[in-house]
């Protein structure tokens, strides 16, 4: 076991983890932030997507020592006061059905709109690949990314 | 246990009892709950004149949502017809999960007949409490309850007067319940909230990541529980050793959980070594240092592929005789021209994004349970059977479930983190690995059909003869029950609806040799495909549109007297008298989709369009694909469906589950497949066992509702049936071959 520091959400914290321990199981386990979901360990469905320096990346593959000192944020750090508009486009167009890999495509989301305000169906398609939704909410996630990107420019 | 058992069991169709809950539950859930006399005297009462219903002081409201949620929205949608009834702000209604107790009736989510079974005990229960705050209101003014009309929270006068639910409560308690008489429901035009939007109450909560599912509850002291299950299906621990694992920091204990070997069951776990450490992590390195030594028992020779041989052996041999009009084998022999296929379906796991899971803590002679499950009764029942205390002391919260697909309805994953915490001595967080699901679950029934169908000189159909053999659900627990039900030939083979003279419907035996349990709309999947795919071949044959071909066959409308037409045709549990199998119905929404998707236009090289329609659940879909096949690789630009499902409650959640159904659909079609080799699944992860990705389902997905005053019927399983055959027939436009396996190669 070892200490790491890092920062979340803006703040700083501390753990005692196993340096190869995945971030996401320092996230739920150490940290008690259950809002970033496990659905496969092994980077296959994104359900685990957090930012670091705000870039996607899955928690689930992520061991707590490479995270250094960048910046960890997760679903529950992206609104600021009030909701993040990617949360609120989820909500104008009514995503989610169980919700489970709805953190996870959020993130994802974000990340996308934050690196291209406008963005195609097939950079949407690039982007959002590694999220799988068994629910199958794919055609409402595509919406309420256009309807972010669209409300985001205007 | 035992009765248990068997009442929660009409979703493994071992039995075809047609009961019909619905009178029953109402005596139950209203005589029980008048509290009037409870309260008298207590001036702060609440006014609680049902179990899923309670109006406090303040005029707060809250309703119990006692079905589960994975996703369909129910746990919004029967609140609000009670709302809706009731006549409630919404805004000031807060929804409650319940736990699994028998008060509320059934709470198997599962089967889609959540709405069908609870909207007019829901409207009856909302429409009871609103005259019984009518009544108050005119007690206070001292006129007949007839000049007082509940509106948005409040009781009005014809003076114009007003009193608010939170001021009627407590005198409301104190009334005897109306008479049966007394209580009006409403007209559709006066509904408020059924047939209207609304955002489903965990809205908010999910995309700021607040929502509870299975493993998020807050369990203080709580340890992580993995097991190594036996990997084959039956298999038992020989002998295991821990040392490696004991040495893993963080590693509190390791013990063996006992199997039943097999048959298997469909609540008890499968037996194994079982890992308990501080964190997931450490379990997860535990597990795998794990040394054990398996007994594989009776199914380490499975092969699913060589399996499926088998069977189609079976198939193409006469069998069990199920429906018979006319004789078939004869009019085939006569048949001026002929179609005949066979069809293969493989094992498919339902991988919901949420593993199965479950908090247990076991602590003076109770336990209770945190859980996604789709069954808190059976979960409750098995639980208490497993650490041998009674129902009383256990108690099941149900969590939001992470997707549920029929997974969740089995409770053996709850069983197991019970047996772990009252084994380990801590609370529990059972968590199963993707790998850990793919590799356990309650596989969809492998199936090998064979279809022939007959036509005269004039073109016209004449003989229908449809042969499947599928391991029964029944055979998972029970070695004897191998050969299909007739609920589960109700879906798609006994209730075959074109009128066609001459028809025999057979099965043939087959046995589970890997846990086979039921999968978003089940049996329907396999039946619809390979039905669906035939009568688009039938209308090649005859030289007619596809759609056109199956208005055709389905002849004049009516009502179809399916019990006529076989003693064991199940329709889902409902009399025919009450839910008809009704043919306009069923051409109607085959003429809405055409519409809908502009049906017959031309379409560019590459592209095509492909329809299929089926029943299940007692709602009609049509559905039309739109696919484009672009070097080698399909895409599908658009789905289109019409359905009419009767009231729809909500109609918003019902397209989603439309464009939901379609891309499980689509996983049906072009991606998943289990396969069994010497007993073990070989498949592990979603590189393995794919599932479809935004870029795999349909781009846009269109629903047609029909509108209805019709009873409600089911919305979560009937779209995916037909996605599957339309997609193979689309398919067929473009490519020139019949497709007769899934998941489809091109
Ligand atoms: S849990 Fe990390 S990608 Fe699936
Ligand atoms: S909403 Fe259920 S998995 Fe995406």
């Amino acid at each position: 076991m070892s200490a790491f520091k890092f920062t979340l959400n803006q703040k700083e914290v501390e753990v005692d983890a196993a340096e190869d321990t995945p971030l996401l199981w320092v996230l739920r386990d150490n940290l008690a932030m259950t809002g970033t979901k496990f659905g496969c360990g092994k980077a296959l469905c994104g359900a685990c997507t957090v930012h670091l320096d705000g870039q996607p990346v899955r928690s689930c593959s992520l061991p707590i020592s490479a995270i250094g000192e960048k910046k960890v944020t997760t679903i529950e750090g992206i609104a600021n006061g009030e909701l993040h508009p990617v949360q609120k486009s989820w909500i104008a167009e009514d995503v989610p059905q169980c919700g489970y890999c709805q953190s996870g495509q959020i993130m994802t989301a974000v990340a996308l709109l934050n690196n291209n305000s406008n963005p195609t169906d097939e950079d949407i398609d690039e982007a959002m690949a590694g999220n799988i939704c068994r629910c199958g909410t794919y055609v409402r996630i595509r919406r309420a990314i256009k309807r972010a990107a669209k409300e985001g420019n205007s | 246990m035992k009765d248990k058992i068997v009442k929660i069991d009409r979703r493994t169709f071992l039995k075809t009892t047609s009961i019909s809950a619905t009178g029953l539950l109402l005596g139950m859930h209203f005589s029980c709950t008048n509290t009037a006399k409870k309260l008298m005297g207590d001036p702060s009462a609440n006014f609680s004149p049902n179990v899923y219903l309670n109006i406090n002081g303040s005029g707060d409201v809250t309703i119990i949502a006692h079905r589960s949620e994975m996703g369909t929205g129910i746990k919004t949608s029967l609140p609000l017809v009670l709302a809706d009834e009731l006549e409630v702000d919404w805004e000031k209604v807060k929804v409650v999960q319940a736990v699994g107790d028998a008060k509320y009736g059934d709470q198997n989510t599962d089967g889609s007949y959540s709405v069908r079974m609870f909207y007019p005990i829901m409207r009856k229960a909302g429409a009871t409490a609103r005259r019984m705050l009518e009544q108050a209101a005119a007690n206070e003014w001292k006129i007949d309850v007839s000049e007082c009309k509940a509106k948005n929270h409040e009781v009005i006068n014809s003076d114009g007067d007003v009193l608010g639910f939170g001021y009627l409560a407590d005198k409301a308690a104190l009334l005897p319940m109306p008479e049966e008489h007394e209580v009006k429901l409403k007209s559709p035009e006066e509904f408020k909230f059924i047939g209207k939007k609304t955002s489903i109450v965990d809205l908010e909560d999910i995309v700021t990541g607040k929502a509870i599912f299975g493993l998020d509850t807050k369990l203080e002291g709580a340890k992580v529980a993995l097991v190594k299950r036996p990997p084959v299906a039956g298999g038992k621990v020989k002998s295991f050793n821990a040392d490696a694992a004991m040495q893993i920091p963080g590693v509190q204990k390791v013990f063996e959980i006992t199997s039943p070997g097999f048959p298997l069951q469909l609540d008890a776990p499968l037996g194994g070594v079982v890992v308990v450490a501080d964190n997931t992590w450490a379990a997860m390195k535990g597990r795998n240092a794990l040394k054990v030594v398996w007994d594989n028992g009776v199914n380490g020779n499975y092969d699913s592929d060589a399996y499926m041989e088998t069977m189609m052996q079976k198939a193409k041999v006469k069998g069990k005789v199920r429906r018979k009009q006319g004789d078939a084998d004869k009019a085939l022999q006569a048949a001026s021209k002929k179609v005949e296929a066979e069809f293969r379906v493989h094992h498919l796991s339902h991988a919901p994004m949420e593993t199965p899971c479950a908090m247990a803590h076991f602590k003076d002679g109770k336990i209770e349970v945190w859980a996604p499950t789709q069954e808190p009764q059976w979960a409750r029942g098995a639980v208490g059977g497993a650490v041998g205390l009674e129902e009383k002391n256990v108690t099941v919260n149900v969590t939001l479930l992470g997707g549920g697909f029929g997974r969740k309805s089995k409770p053996d994953y709850v069983v197991e983190a019970a047996i772990i915490s009252r084994e380990s001595g801590f609370p529990i967080k059972l968590l199963w690995t993707r790998e850990d699901d793919i590799q356990h679950d309650y596989y969809h029934a492998n199936c090998a059909q064979h279809i022939s169908v007959g036509l005269d000189e004039s073109g016209a159909v004449n003989a229908w003869r449809h042969r499947t053999v599928f391991p029964a659900i029944g055979s998972t627990s029970n070695a004897k029950a191998n050969e299909p039900s007739g609920a589960e030939l109700s879906q798609g083979v006994l209730d075959m609806p074109y009128d066609i003279p001459n028809v025999s419907c057979e099965s043939n035996n087959a046995s589970a040799q890997v846990r086979v349990g039921w999968l978003r709309s089940v049996a329907n999947i396999n039946h619809a495909f390979a039905i669906g795919c035939v009568l688009d071949e039938v209308a090649e044959k005859r030289g007619v549109d596809p759609a056109q071909n199956l208005l055709d066959l389905l002849g004049n409308d009516r009502n179809i007297d399916m019990d006529a037409l076989s003693k064991e045709f199940w329709n889902y549990s409902e009399k025919l008298e009450e839910f008809p199998w009704n043919t306009a119905r069923f051409r109607n929404v085959i003429e809405e989709v055409k519409k809908l998707s502009g049906w017959g236009k031309s379409m560019p090289a590459g592209s095509a369009m492909g329809i299929a329609a089926h029943r299940s659940f007692l709602s009609y879909v049509a559905c039309v694909v739109e696919v484009k096949v672009e070097n080698g690789k399909v895409k599908i630009p658009k789905a289109y469906y019409a359905v009419d499902c009767g009231v729809a409650v909500n109609p918003e959640r019902v397209k989603a589950q439309f464009e939901g159904g379609a891309v499980f659909g689509a996983s049906i079609g072009l991606k998943s497949k289990i396969t069994v080799k010497k007993g073990i699944v070989q498949q592990g992860n979603f590189d393995t066992y794919e599932v479809a990705r935004i870029t795999d389902a349909p781009v846009e997905t269109e629903v047609f509702i029909v509108p209805s005053n019709e009873k409600p019927t089911g919305v979560g399983e009937p779209p995916v049936p037909p996605f599957a055959p339309a997609l193979c027939n689309a398919l067929y436009r473009v490519t020139g071959k019949r497709i007769r396996q899934l998941p489809i190669t091109v």
